[in-house]
């Protein structure tokens, strides 16, 4: 047997199912995997010793006939953000160092339920503040595809794990692009699903209205039978959809098959396709969309003309709700608690607590928020954010009336050098761009890897973009896309990760 | 149009229960200002007659049962705690603030 | 603490004309929280009845209690108040380390009911209409207790402890638009406000509303404005008003001090202070300042709610009569002069005594106790009656008088049974021996033993001095032990007078 590491998960999933690997077999490899790379990528904040366990039951039931979900035995990384009852949860932050929460986020519930085993806890910016993974208290993560530069964030380690085959499965987190701008830059396969989609009960909050926890992994398919583990709705997440969802894995498997893109419709939205792209990022994305058409779509032009304003109201808004919701970090509860010299009050060893347990951005939204809400403010700020968020959302529902998806670069550019933008954080949170609208929509998008870039043979990825509800359109159209590009390729886009020296990528 | 001072940014900071140190506040009213003035622009299109939209997608009325579940014993409730005496958790002397 | 110096009452009102405003907090008493699905328990051990979303854990969220919302609507109806058709929460930002999440969910500027009024009546049966703004939903804060020092209070504290048992706990937060003309009379309009809230609630069943567990807590808002001024004078809240005659010595305190220093041109500071029941004054709390800049804004992990019309009706329909028309019946339906109805009104214990009639006892008994015996205890113990008994366990207790089994004494024992918690009134009459003796064999001995001593009380009853008979009832009852029925022990006497 090859390297079954560089697999799918829909193919460990079948030889797991005719019992050609056992889940401690390809547990253990992946674990074996991670002590390999992880030294210098830096995915994971924290790897289980638990995972063999669990692949072992899974094994046991397995031969005992035990009816089992496709991906059980597969095993799963989860971005630092969602709560695990048994492993430190800290959102990548020093202020909930070592913390270990009495409960599992949902979608963590879930994939124990469908008897996953979990591998660990992967970096992220801290409380998902970020589009780099360099503003992690604990470390940097480095791209799966080349180690110089960064792998997007603010879900680098999610999305590195996977791109560097350390997991085929991993979960993220999306406020403003944190799931699908990493899998841009790591040549992976990343959907934040309609707001309300997958449940945010335990998932450490950002910006509670943009949040949505989603599936990191190298294939469509692969995606969606993550996506339906975890998806469908939760009584503990008000803002949980209570529709009953069609199968993602379904979908993708329609798309494979062709056919889909005949007749689709398809919106290519200009404020998204600004000649100030990487022209290599813009040539991938308009070849792509010839090769759509020479399969029977019809290219469209859309306008959205409010999308100038969405990264200003998206930082009103994501300041302002992050404010509020990272407050609970006040050394009362759990994690740090710094107490000053002098005569300690409650009240200065919460805000010593706060200055020594957050890092630079953090308190650097927090301030802003703060100001976004207060007094006098609120209207001029975050009440116009609001409007600015009711006229995204005309601008897409006058866009889906005209087309089926829309699409555009996932990313303005390919993954950029560790430590480039570090010192500018208004250049960092325009790299998300393209992204936010999405989140400040609540509809869903995916991004696909659609080849590398003329001048650095970096990774560049297409987002799709569907009506809320309809995530089941971007696996359908996602996995077209992908069938298409591999067959052109004559392989996975994942074969193409370069090899290190040394032989391991 | 920003009025962004150290002030400003000390009185947010005692909002926020942030200490920060002389040098943050310097640096944060500058970098606040930079980023007020670029996020100023929402109030370009953000006209009166457009509603404000709280949540992006839509529902009302999503409400539980009235029913007890998902208690934590008090070890649970404690484990994370910087300090506690068995059963609360303990904090600092909040002195001369109100009950 | 310098002692306020307080201007005389009748002076203070000759010079200045009181307003006040009053912010009533009342607990409900649903099953689980407001936002979490925890237990909504009195006096569970610390940080038991908590779930992640009580202690504001991180990645946990609040999902609403249906049954809370209904409480609140039918307790904004039975204020008079509107219903919204939409309406939202909001979060309340401060920190502080009994508010888990250091914000309060709450709500902001659409509450889920406003524009009400309500009638209470006073204590000579005057009626007084409170306008009432808002009545809005929102969630309990933990509770603090303060160690070191020498008092448990918080100043010399060395450090406090924390139980989130309460954070979470449904409350409705009932605010008055500013009260006019109330005079002298400030504090007993007050009174008789939060009086007929309780009565209120408890008639909904929406709330155990018993003040000394915090179920029903007062603010009250005073300010001055010299006699002829248009514009309000700046106003202090009280809180930490925690009985019915606390919030009328707090208004009148508060009125008295506010006029000392006006009179002498010092300007009132807007603050919130706090009453202390032992000493009957109030100091001041954390002056209000930019700390108070609460960043309201729409909670963006709740939905709007939107009570539907079909479901207000329906509310509206169940509720009960209002206190004012109740009264009139009760008071009608009982036969109780108006001394002895306005007496009960009064004492805040027409809740209890209804409700013990409604168990079965007969009103004048029902009346007696609550009044009477539990009154005393109270007073004594100073806690509320409510505290002691339910009514039913007092209607269960003149049952057994009514049957003979017990007498009143034998009843006060039983009583004292009942509130050390030693079961039902039957099980402590078997427990504690109480029944009364009712074989007359046992009685007739006893009389003749009596009467023996005192040979001369047969001759007195005979030639018509019936009272004689006292002294050896006396006599029969302690060589009973307590344990006999006076009235039949009376009876035998004469008897044996007239054989």
């Amino acid at each position: 047997m090859s390297d079954i590491t560089r697999l799918s998960a829909a193919e460990q999933s079948v030889l797991l199912e005719s019992r050609e690997i056992s889940s401690v077999e390809l547990t253990k490899a992946h674990l074996d995997r991670i002590a390999e790379t992880d030294t210098d990528l830096g995915a994971f904040l924290y790897v289980s010793d638990d995972a063999l366990t669990i692949a072992d039951e899974v094994d046991s039931a397995r031969a005992g006939g035990v009816a089992l979900n496709p991906l059980a035995g597969i095993p799963v990384a989860i971005k630092d953000v969602l709560c695990t009852l048994d492993m430190p949860s800290t959102a990548g932050s020093k202020i909930l160092e070592g913390w270990v929460p009495p409960y599992d986020a949902t979608p963590v519930a879930r994939l124990r339920d469908a008897r996953l085993p979990i591998l660990g806890k992967t970096n992220m910016d801290e409380f998902a503040m970020g589009s780099s993974t360099e503003h992690s208290a604990y470390k940097i993560t480095r791209n799966s595809w080349d180690r110089t530069r960064i792998p997007g964030g603010s879900g680098g380690g999610s999305a590195s794990a996977v791109g560097a085959f350390q997991a085929s499965l991993a979960l993220g987190s999306d406020t403003g692009g944190s799931i699908r701008q990493p899998a841009a830059f790591t040549g992976t396969v990343g959907v934040k699903p309609t707001y309300g989609g997958v449940s945010r009960y335990g998932a450490i909050a950002l910006a509670s209205s943009l949040d949505q926890v989603g599936p990191v992994t190298r294939t469509v398919l692969d995606a969606g039978l993550l996506h339906d583990i975890i998806g469908g709705h939760d009584h503990h997440d008000s803002t949980s959809i209570s529709d009953k969802w069609p199968s993602f894995a379904d979908a993708a498997r329609r798309g494979a098959r062709g056919e889909s893109l005949k007749g689709l419709r398809v919106g290519v939205v200009k404020e998204l396709d600004q000649p100030g792209f990487q022209p290599g990022v813009t040539s991938l994305f308009h070849e792509t969309l010839t090769m759509l058409a020479a399969e029977g779509a019809e290219i469209v032009d859309v306008n959205a003309p409010n999308f100038e304003y969405a990264v200003a109201a998206y930082y009103l808004i994501l300041t302002a709700e992050a404010s509020s919701n990272l407050a609970k970090f006040d050394s009362v509860r759990f994690g740090l608690r710094v107490t000053p010299s002098g005569t300690p009050t409650v009240e200065n060893v919460m805000s010593t607590t706060r200055e020594v347990g957050f890092g630079a951005e953090a308190k650097r939204r927090i301030i802003l928020g703060t100001y976004a809400l207060s007094a006098g403010y609120y209207d001029a700020y975050y009440g116009s954010a609001q409007k600015v968020r009711t006229l995204i959302q005309r601008d897409f529902a006058a866009a889906f009336a005209q087309v089926d998806v829309l699409v555009s670069p996932t990313a303005p550019t390919t993954a950029w050098k560790v430590g480039e933008n570090l010192d500018d954080p208004l250049a960092m949170w325009l790299s998300d761009i393209t992204t936010i609208p999405v989140n400040m929509a609540g509809i869903p998008g995916i991004s696909i890897p659609i080849g590398l870039a003329d001048e650095d043979q970096l990774p560049v990825g297409l987002q799709i973009m569907a009506p809320a509800r309809e995530d089941a359109r971007l696996y359908e159209i996602g996995a077209a896309i992908e069938a298409l590009l591999d067959a052109k390729r004559g392989s996975t886009f994942s074969s193409l990760t370069p090899s290190r020296a040394g032989g391991v990528i | 149009m920003s009025d962004i001072t150290e002030d400003t940014v000390r009185h947010l900071a005692n909002l926020a229960r942030i200490a920060l140190t002389p040098d943050e506040v310097t640096t944060l009213a500058s970098e606040l200002a930079e980023i007020v003035s670029a996020v100023e622009k929402v109030n370009e299109v953000a006209t009166a007659d457009i509603p404000a939209t709280s949540h992006p997608i839509p529902m009302e009325n999503v409400w539980r049962d009235d029913v007890v579940a998902d208690e934590l014993t008090s070890e649970q409730a404690l484990t994370g705690a910087p300090d506690h005496d068995g059963s609360r958790f303990r904090v600092t002397a909040i002195l001369g603030e109100e009950e | 603490m310098a002692r306020d110096a307080l201007m005389d009452f009748d002076a203070a009102l000759e010079k200045f004309e009181p307003v006040i405003g009053l912010e009533v907090h009342v607990e409900l008493s649903t099953k689980s929280k407001m936002f979490s699905s925890a237990s909504n328990v009195f006096g569970a051990d610390p940080n038991t009845a908590v779930t992640p979303v009580c202690l504001g854990l991180p990645g946990s969220l609040p999902v609403v209690n249906r049954e809370a919302v209904r409480y609140s609507i039918s307790l904004g109806l039975a204020l008079g108040c509107e219903i919204a058709e939409t309406c939202r929460f909001a979060r309340k930002n401060y920190f502080y380390p009994d508010l888990a999440k250091n914000y309060q969910i709450s709500q902001f500027d659409e509450p889920i009911a406003f524009e009400g009024s309500l009638e209470v009546e006073l204590d000579n049966g005057d009626l007084v209409t409170i306008p009432i703004e808002r009545a809005h939903m929102e969630e309990d804060a933990g509770k603090l207790t303060h160690v070191g020092g020498t008092t448990g209070r918080i100043q010399g504290a060395e450090y406090s402890l924390v139980d989130y048992n309460r954070a979470g706990v449904p409350l409705v937060e009932i605010v008055t638009k500013p009260i006019y003309g109330t005079e002298a009379r400030a504090g007993e309009v007050a009174r008789a406000y939060v009086s007929t809230i309780r009565d209120i609630v408890r008639g909904l069943g929406i709330s155990e509303a018993r003040m000394e567990r915090g179920n029903l807590r007062c603010d009250a808002n005073v300010s001055l404005r010299p006699r002829g001024d248009e514009k309000l004078g700046t106003r202090t809240e009280t809180k930490n008003v925690n009985s019915l005659r606390s919030i009328e010595r707090a208004i009148r305190y508060e009125i008295q001090r506010q006029a000392a220093l006006l009179d002498k041109g010092i300007a009132i500071l807007q603050e919130t202070r706090h009453w202390h029941e032992d000493s009957g004054t109030t100091s001041p709390g954390r002056p209000k300042s930019d700390a108070d800049d609460y960043r309201y804004f729409p909670e963006p992990d709740l939905l709007p709610i939107r009570p539907s019309r079909e479901l207000v009706d329906e509310l509206r329909a169940a509720l009960p009569e209002p206190p004012a028309a109740q009264r009139r019946r009760l008071k009608a339906e009982w036969g109780f002069s108006d001394v002895d109805f306005q007496s009960i009104v009064n004492a805040g214990l027409l809740v209890e005594v209804r409700e013990t009639v409604d168990a079965g006892a007969n009103p004048q008994s029902a009346r007696k106790w609550w009044m009477g015996e539990l009154s005393r205890i109270a007073n004594e113990t100073n806690v509320e009656p409510a505290s002691l008994v339910t009514p039913v366990q007092v209607a269960e207790l003149q049952s057994a008088v009514d049957a003979g089994t017990i007498n009143d004494k034998l009843a006060r024992e039983a009583l004292a049974g009942l509130m050390a918690n030693e079961g039902t009134v039957a099980e402590i009459i078997e427990k504690r021996g109480l029944t009364v003796v009712s074989d007359d064999g046992a009685l007739i001995a006893a009389i003749d033993d009596a009467l023996a001593s005192q040979p001369d009380v047969l001759e007195k009853i005979r030639s018509g001095k019936v009272e004689a008979a006292g002294a050896v009832i006396g006599a029969v009852m302690k060589a009973m032990g307590g344990k006999a029925d006076a009235a039949r022990v009376r009876e035998l006497v004469i008897e044996r007078a007239s054989a």
